[in-house]
């Protein structure tokens, strides 16, 4: 079955009950799984400011939605990431699977913001009182991406 | 010669001091590799930034390019920081 995909990178805010009201549709969804991810305030944190790449950054969600969709069975995939300013406790990316199943909502929920997290060209520069400084990609999120492979592998 | 469009974003972008650019590169550049060896011959920021030291991620057209990848004429090349998105 062909899964729903909604992509979008957007400067505005997402509407969690929207997006999900408008994956539960008809009678063979058993499991939404919603992973919302929030900026955390740090230190001096006065705000988060997020790059991307146009066209190549939707491209990338669109081939992380099309792996999942061959790895699980997906009725309907959202993944909507927010650019620009944006401020600690703003809400930054949401990520939506649904299936029949819990299960394979669930892990695909959570290999999709794997991969985002990898794969996907986004850059966060965190601004303090000093001005904005470029954060630096992470060991355990290339380790965390890397797991996917060696089950797929296995 | 050809012709590539050359992008480069965040962290890069501010050390190298360019957003984008189009070169004329000589005809036998064919991949990320080559491109790179070329662009740190401009010496400064471009040699210490391509070094290898802190990594760097390149596209071809939109699509994850390993440095041995082929280059098409004409293709739009971006060079940037690991992602950082999520």
């Amino acid at each position: 079955m062909d899964a729903q995909v909604r992509i979008s990178v957007q400067e505005a805010d997402f509407d969690l009950t929207a997006e999900y009201a408008a994956l539960r549709h008809g009678e063979q969804i058993g499991a939404i799984v919603s992973f919302c991810g929030l900026v955390r305030g740090w230190d001096g944190g006065v705000a988060m400011r997020l790059e991307h790449y146009p066209g190549m950054t939707e491209r990338a969600l669109l081939q992380i939605a099309h792996q999942a969709q061959a790895r699980w069975p997906l009725t309907g995939i959202t993944i909507i990431h927010r650019v620009g300013e944006l401020h600690p406790g703003a809400q930054i990316v949401l990520v939506l699977t649904a299936s029949a199943h819990r299960r394979a909502a669930y892990q695909a929920n959570e290999f999709i913001m794997d991969y985002l997290k990898t794969e996907a060209p986004f850059w966060k520069q965190e601004v303090d009182a000093t001005g904005g400084h470029w954060v630096d990609a992470r060991e355990t999120d290339q380790r965390a991406r890397q797991r996917w492979e060696a089950e797929y592998d296995g | 010669m050809k012709t590539l469009e050359l992008r480069y974003f965040a962290r890069l972008r501010d050390a190298l001091g360019c957003q984008a650019e189009r070169v004329d590169v000589p005809a036998d550049i064919d991949t990320p590799r080559q491109l790179i060896a070329w662009l740190r011959q401009r010496g400064g920021a471009w040699d210490s930034e391509l070094s290898g030291q802190r990594p760097f991620r390149v596209a071809i057209n939109q699509d994850m390019s390993q440095l041995d990848d082929p280059i098409p004429p004409g293709a739009e090349v971006a060079i940037f920081p690991p992602v950082t998105g999520g």
